[in-house]
C-alpha cells in the first residue's frame, strides 16, 4: 500500500522513532512573532540554553502592531515588540520589524520571502500556520512550550496524525472563491470534524486555484479542528516559489523540483477518511453564528435553532443568534453591515486586494459604512500601491492601512464597538474576537467588497442587477 | 514542572460545548511578556456576569473544571493553560478536547481527563446540584470520584507518564542530541536557510 502526502512528509522528517513514545520530528522552519514567543525566550534564558538553529528561524511583528503611522502608543504592545527585538538580537535571529520591507503577518511573509517551500515541516506559535500547507508542506501551530522546544532543539516530539482527503471537483462559478470552498467544508464536517487529522485538499477545483486561493483554504483547516491542511505541490506551486528571495537556484533548484515532484499521495494510498465537495454547486457562503461552521449560502436565511437535530447544536445556535442579534428567518442579504474588514492571513494577499479593487473601482461605500483594508504584509502594501489599488480603495471611501493582523483578532486598536456588525474576510467569528460584543460574519473578499458598496451582505452579482 | 499523582479539589461545572481559547482567555489579556499573572484573564468576559459559576462563593476556590465537549478549541494560545493553572485548576474534565490545547496542557502539567459524554453529563449535574462538592482524580488509576460517581478517564500513556514524573520535554529531547545532529547532516542542500533579505515583490499576474 502506498503513502499519502502527509505520511511522506512525516516519514522524511523523523529523527527518532521508538515504540511507545512520540516520534521526534525535525523542523525545517520556525516562524516567530511577538505574542507567543516572549515566554519561550524567557524559558531558554532561565535554563541557559541557546537557540539551536537561528538560521532556520525568522521573526516578524504582526499580531499587535498598530496599522496606522506613528509610534506604538499602547504600552503593553510596545513591551512585547521591544521584547521580541531584544530576544532576536540576543539569540541571533533575523527579525522583520515594523517599517522593514519583510514585515507582515507571519503566514503571509513566509511564502512571500520564499521560505515556505514544498516538502518542509513548518511550525509557528499560531494556529493558522496550516496556511503553509498550501505548498505541500507539513505546517501546524504550536503552543509557547513547543516554541521553546523548537528553539532549543529544532525538533518536536509528536504523535502521527490521521489523514483525511477533501475532494473538491468541478468548477467554481464566477464570484465564488476558495473562501467559499473552505466555509462549505467546515459547514459540512463541523468545527470538530477534522480533529486529529491532516486534511489534504485535492481534485480539479483545487488544482485550478492560485497559490493564494490554496493558502486561504489551508489557512482555515484549523477551523475544522484539523492539525494541518495541505495541497500537493504542482507547477503552480513551483512557479510561485521560483525566483523568490530564499528559493533554491541553479542545480539546487533542479534537485528541489525533482524531489518536490514526488510529493503526491500514491494512487493506492488509503486515507483514514474522505469527504467530497461539489464545486459546481457552490455559491458564496457567509456565517451567521459564532463559530466558522455556523454558515449558510448567502441566498439563504438565518436558520431556526429548532431545525437542528442535535441538542448541543440547538443550544449553540440559539446562543449564537442571541449574541449576534439575529432573528431566525431573516434573509442573510437583509443584514445591515457597519464595518467591512478586508485583510488577515486568510485573505490579505495581493490577489485578495486585486479582487476587491476590481469590485470597488468607480463605486462608493454605502453611507455610514466603514471599510478597513489591511494588507497582509508590507510587500503586499507596496505592490498594491504600485498597481494603484490604494487609490481605488481611497476613492471608494475605504481606509488603507499598514500591514498587520489588525481587526482579525482585535488586539491592536482596530476593534469593533459593541454590537457593531462586521463582514470580515478573516477566519474566526468567535464571541468578542473583534472587540467586546462584536458581531462578525465571515465572508470572501468578493462578498466583502460588494457588501461595502450595498451596505448589506451582498455578492458581486447583486451589484450587476442593481444597475446603479 | 510538578509531578502529578492524585488531586482532590472543588469541582466547577461549566455546561457549554465548544469553549474556545478566546473564551478561556480573551486576546486583550495576552499582552504580557512574563509567564505569570494570567489568572485575571480567565473566562474574563463571563466573569463580568454576577451569576457566572466562578463568581459564586461555593465554586470560587475550584480546582477541577468539568465542561461540555470540545473544550479548548480555537487559537493555540498557551496562555489559556496558564490562566487555568494560575487560577488554581489542576484538572479539566471533558468529553473531547481541542488538540493543541490538550498538548499544551500536558506539557505544562494541567491534566486533561477525557470521559464519556454520559459521565461528563453526570458530573456536571452532580456539581450543579452540590455547589462546593469535591472531585478526586487519581492519575495512576485513571479514576475520578465525585460523591457516588466513580468513573474512569482517558489520557494518553506518554502524557500520563510525563505528568506522573514531572518530566520536562526539552531535557528529554536533548538526550537525543546525536540523532538530531545525524539528521541535520543528511538534510538536502536545497532547503532554505534564513537570510536577512528583502522579499522579491511578485510580478503582476
Ligand atoms: S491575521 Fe488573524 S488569524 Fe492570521 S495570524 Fe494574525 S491574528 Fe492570527
Amino acid at each position: 500500500m502506498g503513502n499519502t502526502l502527509a505520511e511522506k512528509l512525516w516519514q522524511s522528517h523523523v529523527v527518532r522513532q521508538v515504540e511507545g513514545e512520540p516520534d521526534l520530528l525535525y523542523i525545517d522552519l520556525h516562524l516567530v512573532h511577538e505574542v507567543t514567543s516572549p515566554q519561550a525566550f524567557e524559558g531558554l534564558r532561565t535554563a541557559g540554553r541557546p537557540v539551536r538553529r537561528p538560521d532556520l528561524t525568522v521573526a516578524t511583528e504582526d499580531h499587535n502592531v498598530p496599522t496606522t503611522l506613528g509610534p506604538v502608543t499602547d504600552l503593553v504592545s510596545r513591551t512585547q515588540l521591544e521584547a521580541l527585538k531584544a530576544n532576536c538580537k540576543e539569540f541571533g535571529i533575523v527579525h522583520h520589524e515594523r517599517g522593514n520591507l519583510g514585515q507582515g503577518i507571519v503566514h503571509v511573509i513566509g511564502p512571500e520571502l520564499g521560505l515556505t517551500q514544498p516538502g518542509m515541516t513548518i511550525v509557528c506559535g499560531d494556529s493558522h500556520t496550516s496556511t503553509h500547507g498550501a505548498f505541500g508542506a507539513l505546517a501546524f501551530g504550536i503552543g509557547t512550550s513547543e516554541v521553546e522546544h523548537v528553539l532549543a532543539t529544532q525538533t518536536l516530539p509528536l504523535k502521527p496524525f490521521k489523514t483525511m482527503a477533501i475532494n473538491v471537483n468541478g468548477t467554481l462559478a464566477p464570484g465564488v472563491s476558495s473562501k467559499d470552498i473552505i466555509l462549505a467544508v467546515i459547514n459540512k464536517i463541523g468545527t470538530g470534524g477534522g480533529q486529529g487529522y491532516v486534511l489534504e485538499y485535492r481534485g480539479s477545483a483545487i488544482e485550478s486555484l492560485s497559490m493564494e486561493g490554496r493558502m486561504t483554504i489551508c489557512n482555515m483547516s484549523i477551523e475544522a479542528g484539523a492539525r494541518a491542511g495541505m495541497v500537493a505541490p504542482d507547477q503552480t506551486t513551483f512557479g510561485y516559489v521560483q525566483g523568490r528571495a530564499h528559493a533554491p537556484t541553479g542545480a539546487d533548484w533542479d534537485a528541489a523540483v525533482e524531489a518536490w515532484t514526488t510529493l503526491r499521495t500514491d494512487d493506492d494510498a488509503v486515507f483514514d477518511a474522505e469527504v467530497d465537495i461539489d464545486a459546481d454547486s457552490l455559491t458564496p457562503f457567509v456565517t451567521w453564528g459564532t463559530n466558522p461552521g455556523q454558515s449558510v449560502p448567502l441566498g439563504e436565511s438565518v436558520p431556526d435553532p429548532d431545525t437542528f437535530g442535535d441538542e448541543d447544536d440547538k443550544g449553540a445556535a440559539s446562543r449564537a443568534l442571541e449574541y449576534m442579534g439575529l432573528t431566525a428567518g431573516t434573509p442573510m442579504r437583509d443584514l445591515d453591515i457597519d464595518v467591512v474588514f478586508l485583510g488577515s492571513c486568510t485573505n490579505g494577499r495581493i490577489e485578495d486586494l486585486r479582487i476587491a479593487a476590481g469590485i470597488l473601482q468607480g463605486r462608493r461605500l454605502a453611507d455610514g459604512l466603514q471599510m478597513l483594508i489591511v494588507p497582509g504584509s508590507h510587500a503586499v502594501r507596496l505592490q498594491a500601491q504600485d498597481e494603484g489599488l490604494d487609490k481605488i480603495f481611497l476613492d471608494a471611501g475605504a481606509e488603507w492601512r499598514l500591514a498587520g493582523c489588525s481587526m482579525c483578532l482585535g488586539m491592536n486598536p482596530d476593534q469593533l464597538k459593541p454590537e457593531q456588525r462586521c463582514a470580515s474576510t478573516s477566519n474566526r467569528n468567535f464571541e468578542g474576537r473583534q472587540g467586546a460584543k462584536s458581531r462578525t460574519h465571515l465572508v470572501s473578499p468578493e462578498v466583502a467588497a460588494a457588501t461595502a458598496i450595498r451596505g448589506t451582505l451582498s455578492s458581486p452579482a447583486d451589484l450587476m442587477e442593481g444597475a446603479k | 514542572m510538578d509531578a502529578f499523582s492524585t488531586h482532590t479539589g472543588i469541582g466547577v461545572p461549566i455546561r457549554r460545548s465548544n469553549i474556545d481559547t478566546d473564551q478561556i482567555i480573551p486576546a486583550s489579556y495576552l499582552k504580557r511578556v512574563s509567564r505569570t499573572g494570567f489568572e485575571d484573564g480567565l473566562f474574563a468576559r463571563w466573569r463580568e456576569k454576577a451569576d457566572f459559576v466562578l463568581n459564586q462563593p461555593a465554586y470560587a476556590a475550584g480546582s477541577v473544571l468539568v465542561t461540555g465537549p470540545d473544550f479548548g478549541t480555537g487559537s493555540s494560545r498557551e496562555h489559556a493553560v496558564w490562566a487555568l493553572q494560575q487560577y488554581g485548576f489542576r484538572v479539566v474534565i471533558s468529553a473531547r478536547f481541542g488538540d493543541i490545547f490538550r498538548g499544551n496542557s500536558g506539557k505544562a502539567g494541567l491534566l486533561c481527563a477525557q470521559v464519556s459524554h454520559d459521565d461528563a453529563e453526570l458530573l456536571l449535574k452532580y456539581l450543579e446540584n452540590e455547589p462546593g462538592a469535591e472531585v478526586s482524580v487519581d492519575l495512576e488509576a485513571r479514576q475520578i470520584i465525585a460523591g457516588d460517581i466513580v468513573t474512569t478517564f482517558e489520557v494518553d500513556e506518554y502524557t500520563a507518564w510525563r505528568l506522573e514524573n514531572g518530566l520536562d520535554d526539552i531535557s528529554l529531547t536533548m538526550q537525543h542530541d546525536e540523532d538530531i545532529a545525524a539528521y541535520e547532516g543528511a538534510r538536502p542542500a536545497y532547503k532554505p536557510v534564513v537570510r536577512d533579505v528583502k522579499p522579491v515583490v511578485p510580478t503582476q499576474a
